[in-house]
């Protein structure tokens, strides 16, 4: 077998996510090529050949490349899938976009969002929201596949040798065109791989409250996440977003604030080892979750958590 | 312009579903059905870009079993204006479902074809990106912003590390988030209306589509629970436990 796996980047950063799909992509077992598609990404090329378990890295590098329009990454995998027996992405928004149109490409039924690798050809994945799980078969002969970066401990960064060969791009197609982005900046780390992450919900009533959480993050260093509802609300802009249709999260810890609990927003962090719920609502679906649960009114208990942690 | 929106008949959002006592699927016997809230987002928006002008007919086309007919009358309810039934009983595939979305899209021939960007069910996000594969066309995925002007679409997506923006030219696929706007409720006048708007129906076969599935379910399992834990009575008592008895913070 030979697996590829697709590289996650900004063009500057290799992302953890792609050492969760290593990891995934090595319970299949077989020589791993990683791809790397972007622009003046030569430090990510770098870095993915220091990646523990990489055979090869291919490194596609053009100014076509550098927002990752699906429509111009996608036929890059369709060039050299035949060299593949599997393609493995992250199930993130990066993942999400390209794979299927490559799928589509090839005529391959992708596996969505796999938790598990039983063998070559079957997978665990979650469906309804995490709410069932199914093992499932590809009769594909090509798989592709993407991963639950939280379901599998990331490869070492550092320790692998693989070599760099460049791989040319199929040009623009024309159809789409990156015109910006709106990116918080922030020192936290980052929502996905923090070790403690502390979420506000639909009860932090306004965007002014969640200073509170931040300076509560700062101290743990934390990241700040948020339930849907929050975000609807504005308190909070869409990246904080935890749940079935946000970012899938599994803390060391997680702080439920103010968050009720609904199923969607449950599938997002029920992986974390220890949940912690502070509701004023005592009946709040949250607490049948958290190992530790508070009633108590945020507005006063978020301040004394402050006090408490630097005691 | 010719809007083409597609919706599909699942298991209620609110529903806390249930596993087969078979480990077969889930169950979905007697259970509350609905259209896809991500798909209730996608035809709202296709009424709303009709109600600017921008849009002269709406198609809201369902691929599955005859109840699907339901799903596709709460979209007409909407405001969708006819209606497209691909009955199938066998549980297709986003691939299988993108390629028979495909055949309707050569037969209408609309600039525009809205999605949910993926299904509560399955959860598999990727018809729209297939669709847009297999007609050659532009994907605007996970939208929360969508304004068209002339040949070209400008999406806001959400992605992980915020909003991003790309242009796209028409004929486009989108693929709809649940903040690009609120759906409306259908009034009870339009549900009467509803009825009498057409729906044309084709099977597959018809279609020249195999839907045969390449994904075998080998078995469906509940996760395991998570139990309560325990309330503790203040904010010291919690950081104690979480300092002393979890030990994940210092």
């Amino acid at each position: 077998m030979s697996i590829l796996v697709v590289a996650e980047h900004d063009n500057s950063e290799l992302k953890t996510a792609t050492l969760n799909t290593i990891a995934a992509a090595q319970k299949v077992g077989g020589d791993i090529d990683l791809l790397v598609v972007g622009h003046e990404c030569n430090s990510v090329s770098e870095a993915a050949a220091k990646v523990v378990g990489i055979s090869r890295v291919l490194a596609a590098d053009a100014p076509e490349l550098a927002h990752h329009l699906a429509e111009n990454v996608a036929p890059i995998l369709v060039n050299i899938a035949k060299n593949y027996s599997h393609i493995f992405a992250p199930a993130t928004t990066f993942g999400k976009n390209i794979m299927p149109r490559a799928a589509a490409l090839l005529d391959v039924s992708q596996i969505s969002d796999i938790s598990d690798v039983v063998s070559g050809d079957t997978f665990v994945r979650l469906i309804y929201a995490g709410n069932a799980i199914a093992t499932v078969q590809s009769s594909d002969e090509l798989k592709l596949v993407t991963v639950r970066t939280t379901k599998f401990e990331p490869v070492g960064a550092e320790g692998g040798s693989a070599t760099v060969e460049a791989l040319a791009g199929s040009g623009d197609s024309g159809l789409s065109s990156f015109m910006g982005q709106e990116v918080t900046e922030s020192e936290r780390p980052e929502l996905t791989t923090a070790k403690v992450v502390i979420s506000g919900g639909r009860g932090m009533q306004n965007g002014e409250n969640f200073a509170m959480l931040e300076k509560i993050a700062d101290k743990l260093n934390a990241a700040v996440g948020a339930s849907r509802a929050a975000v609807d609300a504005g308190y909070v802009p869409n990246e904080y977003q935890v749940g079935q249709t946000g970012k899938v999260v599994a803390p060391d810890l997680y702080i439920a604030v103010g968050i009720s609990g609904a199923i969607q927003h449950l599938a997002g962090m029920k992986d974390s080892k220890v949940i912690a719920a502070i509701n004023n609502d005592s009946e709040a679906p949250i607490f049948q979750v958290a190992d530790y649960g508070l009633v108590a009114d945020l507005l006063t208990a978020l301040p004394e958590f402050l006090v408490e942690l630097e005691k | 312009m010719k809007i083409l929106v597609a919706v599909k008949r699942v298991v209620d959002y609110n529903v806390n579903i249930r596993v087969k006592a078979d480990g077969s699927a889930v169950e979905t016997a007697n259970v509350k059905m609905s259209m896809n809230p991500f798909d209730e987002v996608a035809v709202e928006k296709a009424i709303r870009l009709k109600e600017a002008g921008l849009a002269e007919e709406i198609i809201a086309v369902s691929v599955g079993p005859e109840k699907s007919q339901e799903t596709l009358r709460t979209a007409l309810a909407m405001g969708a204006d006819r209606g497209v039934h691909v009955r199938t009983d066998i549980d297709t595939e986003p691939l299988a479902v993108a390629k028979i979305i495909k055949a309707i899209v050569e037969k209408e021939e609309p600039q525009l074809v809205l999605l949910g960007k993926q299904a509560i069910d399955d959860d598999c996000n990727q018809t729209a990106q297939m669709l847009s594969a297999l007609l050659g066309w532009s994907q605007g995925t996970f939208a929360s912003k969508l304004e068209i002007s002339g040949g070209t679409a400008e999406v806001v997506r959400e992605v992980d590390a915020g909003l991003e923006k790309i242009s796209i030219k028409m004929p486009a696929i989108v693929s709809v988030d649940l903040r690009l706007n609120e759906p409306r409720y259908a009034s009870l006048p339009n549900i009467m209306k509803a009825k009498k708007k057409p729906i044309d129906q084709y099977t597959p076969e018809d279609l020249a589509i195999d839907v045969t599935p390449r994904v075998k379910t080998l078995k469906v399992e509940e996760p395991p629970k998570r139990s309560a834990g325990v309330i503790v009575d203040s904010v010291a008592a919690l950081i104690d436990k979480l300092r002393n008895e979890a030990k994940v913070i210092s």
